[in-house]
């Protein structure tokens, strides 16, 4: 550490495992940049981390109100953990609304770090606190610690040399929070320092600002009385070494596209059109140019899917990303390269629904379209990812699927995972499976005629690419002769067609792997059956019940269509099993209908993760209920 | 991927028989898609190009059952969605969002336009270039919608070559296909076809040879717009209003008249409405053509220049530029 970190007197400092920790307040108060930065801090430190922003959907929501109330969450710690905290130790509150907002997920006895200026009459009034009544004076917050601290005034004052303008100055107030913070869980300044310089590399007055307020905040802590009780805390760092870096679920499936499409010797193409919160797969990927990936901004979502498939027939990795209300334009086209049989990933990032919904905020409720949703008998391959590192292994199955056995993949993820980041360890590509793609070669003429529907022992056609010589071949969404392609309206062979289309999704399961239970015994009262972005909270509910000796498993599902070959055998070992989902029951729904056994399910539809106190007080019932 | 290089080698030469694959036409006898079938494979044998570098893309509809009988790459798509397909690799209703944002999305793509000024495939109800008035089975009383105007729309949206031809002029047809064929940046080509089922002699007055000449003008670059059975008729420009003149009793030559420029898009614009002028001949041949870079072309210079220091490996890729060490 360099001087600007060292205190000046005695704290005390206590040292934690974990701590979770929620900045919260206006849109315009940067809230998202200062989480960043702090989760950024202490991941390089190497700590254990889990993030999650949380915003609303209007861009500019009236300053000041309940409805414009922006917050990151983030949970980091000496030992792993899946969720970025139930509930969090430590929260700051910019303003009136960002507290009212979130108290109830704060822990009892935990720290309030209020910015007085944002508790004004005004303030007040717009976050709906009765006239008169202020939290901070009215000792309504006595079941918590609160600090109140003059943030904007304090800003200023650090600032008022800085020959800024009085708005510029005060947009530096969250700067001087995160300093505060980096006090109270002795961090570092210096990667903040950095970043802040090459931000601001063309206007160096703000960055000098910026890090001015920084360092003020920091000082203030150090020198205020405010903190001589509570003192400092430190979390030790425990990782692993190695080389790491920190992503979010959207980054992690455009890497997983980028490296399969290289993985293959494909060129990447992804016809996409932007929704919340699947954009960002696009935006990352239309940096990718280096390697030599494609992306094309269509016209409409359904643009986007048709011109992958017409990629997808040109020869290219193709790919589509999109959100619920995306994936309902796409399923007619879906249903085209399901019979056209081409390969082709739709990344489908699910939000709250139906129709616009909960646009920003996430839900598992698109489950039983990915699976069913289109006309026709249409089976697809689906898989679905579990963490924001997860997206990457999972979207590279998707890519690998799609390639070997030539049909369109779903990869589900959603809202939370997209946005939420944790620290990966760099993956070396030795690892990474390989993709094989079953070309067609070229054809003399000689040769018998080429067959572009007929299979191999995995029912997979092969894939001839225009260009090549003597494969001259002509696909439609019309149903097709068995082999030939030709147009066929023949009874017989449209019910061969579509049981041999349904035998190749379901084949597919000799090439994944078997299921494994994730944490507890392979038999035993209860296993807790998952699926998607609640694996953190299961997980950790799982951990718990088995610390206190409960009799608990946690399974979690990648393969969802078709299944892993071993499932019904590891369902069988249990007396009951839980399905948590953030929807009223869709996995539950296959699950019954493909095992005929009676699951209980657990439904959450709020908009909001599952966290791990829900999840264990609902194993702790049902296991006293068996016993 | 494959090679292309290694894909000439000793061509013969090939006839419009080549492109023609061993499926059978169903469309209805008379219909003016036979034509057009001719035609195209009469221009891929005149350009001399490869099936295998051919692909043709189609959506829902009589004319869109193309693909099926050319021995090329073909895919057979979905109601309206072909253009996006054929961008990533017909179609005015549905695909009218796809039309217009292709043509600024310009990838190098041929799209010829089968109008019918009917739905045929569904058995003759009005489609969005069908004439005011025109009974059918779902506008009984007549069509109320404002017809699309195909070449005001092309060109209105930024498109970069618009020609109409029709069904029965071969020769002509051919020749435009040939054009739009070599012309880089998309291309449409309007044709006039005859649906004998549901819309049989939609476009009487331009087919007779009688009806033809005097309801016809046959665009030529560098010539002045000249028509009528004597070529006694030609058109003048009153400030942007185009009006018909008769040379013989009004004392012009042809010099006074409109000479036709293909790279004057205001022009283009004005020919672009004579259909909706009763008194004006109806335009044929190329109204605009202005050479584009294509969306492809653009989008590659774009990579070779990402590209320039090195290709991305899998490694750097995975390691991205914000990765940290913990020791």
């Amino acid at each position: 550490m360099t001087d600007t970190t060292k205190t000046t007197r005695q704290v005390n400092v206590t040292s934690k495992t974990s701590v979770s920790v929620l900045f919260a307040g206006d849109s315009g108060d940067g809230m998202q940049l200062t989480g960043t930065q702090f989760a950024n801090t202490v991941a390089v430190r190497g700590s254990e981390l889990n993030t999650f922003p949380n915003f609303p959907s209007e861009i500019r929501a009236p300053a000041g109100t309940i409805a414009g109330v922006s917050g990151f969450q983030l949970q980091f710690s000496s030992k792993p953990v899946y969720t970025p905290g139930a509930r969090f130790d430590v929260m700051v509150a910019m303003n009136s609304a960002a507290l009212k907002a979130n108290l109830k997920d704060l822990h009892r006895g935990g720290i309030i770090i209020a910015g007085t200026e944002g508790f004004d009459e005004k303030n007040l009034k717009l976050a709906g606190y009765p006239e008169g009544a202020n939290p901070l004076e009215d000792g309504s917050l006595s079941n918590y610690i609160v600090f109140p601290v003059p943030v904007l005034q304090l800003t200023r004052e650090a600032l008022k040399e800085s020959g800024l303008s009085s708005k510029e100055v005060d947009r530096c107030k969250n700067m001087f929070v995160l300093g505060l913070l980096y006090w109270l869980y002795s961090l570092p300044l210096e990667g903040t320092i950095e970043t802040l310089k090459t931000k601001f590399q063309k206007n160096v007055q703000m960055a000098e600002a910026n890090i001015k307020a920084m360092k003020s905040g920091y000082f203030f802590g150090d020198e205020t009385e405010l903190f001589a009780n509570l003192g400092r805390f430190d979390i030790a760092p425990q990782k692993q070494h190695g080389i790491y870096r920190r992503v979010t679920g959207n980054e992690a499936c455009a890497i997983a596209l980028t490296a399969a499409a290289k993985k293959a010797g494909l060129e990447l193409f992804l016809g996409s059109y932007p929704i919340t919160p699947a954009t960002e797969i696009l935006q990352t990927l239309a940096k990718k140019k280096k390697y030599g990936v494609k992306t094309f901004q269509a016209e409409d979502e359904i643009a986007g899917i048709v011109s992958s498939i017409g990629a997808a027939y040109g020869g290219a990795l193709a790919a589509t990303n999109t959100s619920g209300p995306g994936l309902a334009l796409k399923t007619e086209a879906l249903g085209l390269a399901v019979i056209l049989e081409v390969p082709l990933v739709v990344i489908n990032v699910q939000r709250g629904g139906p129709s616009t919904g909960l646009p920003t905020k996430p839900e598992q409720s698109d489950l039983l379209m990915a699976m069913y949703g289109r006309h026709g008998e249409a089976p697809l391959p689906v898989v679905a990812a579990h963490s924001p590192v997860d997206c990457f292994y999972t979207t590279y199955e998707a890519a690998r699927i799609a390639v070997e056995h030539m049909t369109p993949v779903i990869c589900l993820s959603d809202g939370y995972l997209a946005l939420s980041s944790e620290p990966w360890k760099v993956e070396s590509p030795d690892n990474l499976s390989e993709i094989n793609p079953r070309f067609q070669p070229a054809r003399k003429p000689e040769d018998s005629p080429y067959l572009p529907y007929k299979r191999d022992d995995r029912l997979v056609r092969s894939w001839a690419i225009p260009g090549t010589k003597g494969l001259e071949h002509r696909i439609g969404g019309l149903e097709k002769q068995n082999e030939t392609g030709n147009v066929s309206h023949d009874p017989e062979n449209h019910e061969l067609m579509t049981k041999l289309r349904a035998e190749k999704i379901a084949r597919i399961a000799e090439t994944i792997p078997l299921q494994a239970i994730d944490n507890g015994q392979q038999k035993g009262d209860l296993l807790v059956l998952g699926w998607g972005s609640s694996y953190g909270a299961i997980k950790t509910a799982v951990e718990q019940a088995l610390e206190e000796g409960y009799s608990v498993a946690h399974a979690h599902l990648r393969y969802i269509h078709p299944f892993p070959k071993n499932l019904g055998e590891i369902l069988g070992n249990f007396k009951r099993v839980l399905i948590p989902e953030m929807n009223s029951g869709q996995l539950i729904h296959i699950i019954r209908d493909t095992f005929l056994i009676a699951p209980v399910g657990y439904s959450k539809v709020q908009g909001v993760p599952f966290n791990e106190m829900e999840i264990l007080a609902k194993i702790t019932d049902l296991i006293k209920e068996i016993e | 991927m494959t090679d292309k290089a290694t894909t000439i080698i000793d061509r013969p030469v090939l006839t419009a028989k080549d492109f023609a694959s061993d499926q059978e036409p169903k469309w209805c006898p008379g219909c003016g898609d036979h034509a057009v079938l001719q035609q195209l494979k009469n221009v891929m044998a005149e350009l001399a190009v490869e099936p295998e570098n051919v692909v043709i893309v189609s959506g829902i509809g009589c004319s869109s059952r193309l693909p099926y009988y050319m021995a090329t790459y073909g895919v057979h798509g979905i109601h309206g969605r072909a253009l996006p397909m054929a961008t990533g690799r017909y179609s005015l209703s549905i695909c009218v969002i796809h039309f217009i944002h292709t043509l600024i999305i310009k990838p190098d793509l041929n799209v010829i336009l089968f109008n019918y000024e009917i739905y045929g495939l569904t058995k003759g109800q009005y489609s969005p270039t069908s004439k005011i008035g025109l009974r059918t089975v779902t506008s009984p009383s007549g069509v109320i919608d404002q017809p699309f105007n195909t070449a005001a729309l092309t060109i209105g949206s930024g498109g970069s070559f618009f020609a109409r031809a029709f069904d029965r002029d071969g020769k002509f047809l051919r020749s435009l296909l040939k054009r739009a064929a070599l012309h880089k940046g998309t291309s449409l080509v309007e044709i006039y076809q005859n649906c004998p089922i549901f819309n049989n002699a939609a476009f009487e007055a331009f087919a007779t040879p009688d009806n033809k000449a005097d309801h016809t003008v046959y665009l030529e670059q560098d010539k002045p717009l000249v028509f009528g059975k004597e070529k006694n008729k030609g058109i003048i420009l009153d400030g942007f209003k185009p009006v018909v003149v008769d040379l013989d009793k009004e004392g012009l030559s042809t010099s006074d008249l409109w000479v036709h420029n293909e790279s004057d898009i205001n022009k283009a614009s004005i020919l672009a409405h004579f259909a909706d002028a009763e008194f004006l001949p109806r335009p044929f041949g190329v109204f605009y053509a202005e050479t584009r870079i294509s969306y492809e072309d653009a989008l590659t210079a774009q990579i070779c220049d990402a590209q320039k220091n090195g290709h991305g490996t899998l490694e750097e890729l995975l390691k991205g530029d914000s990765s940290y060490e913990i020791k």
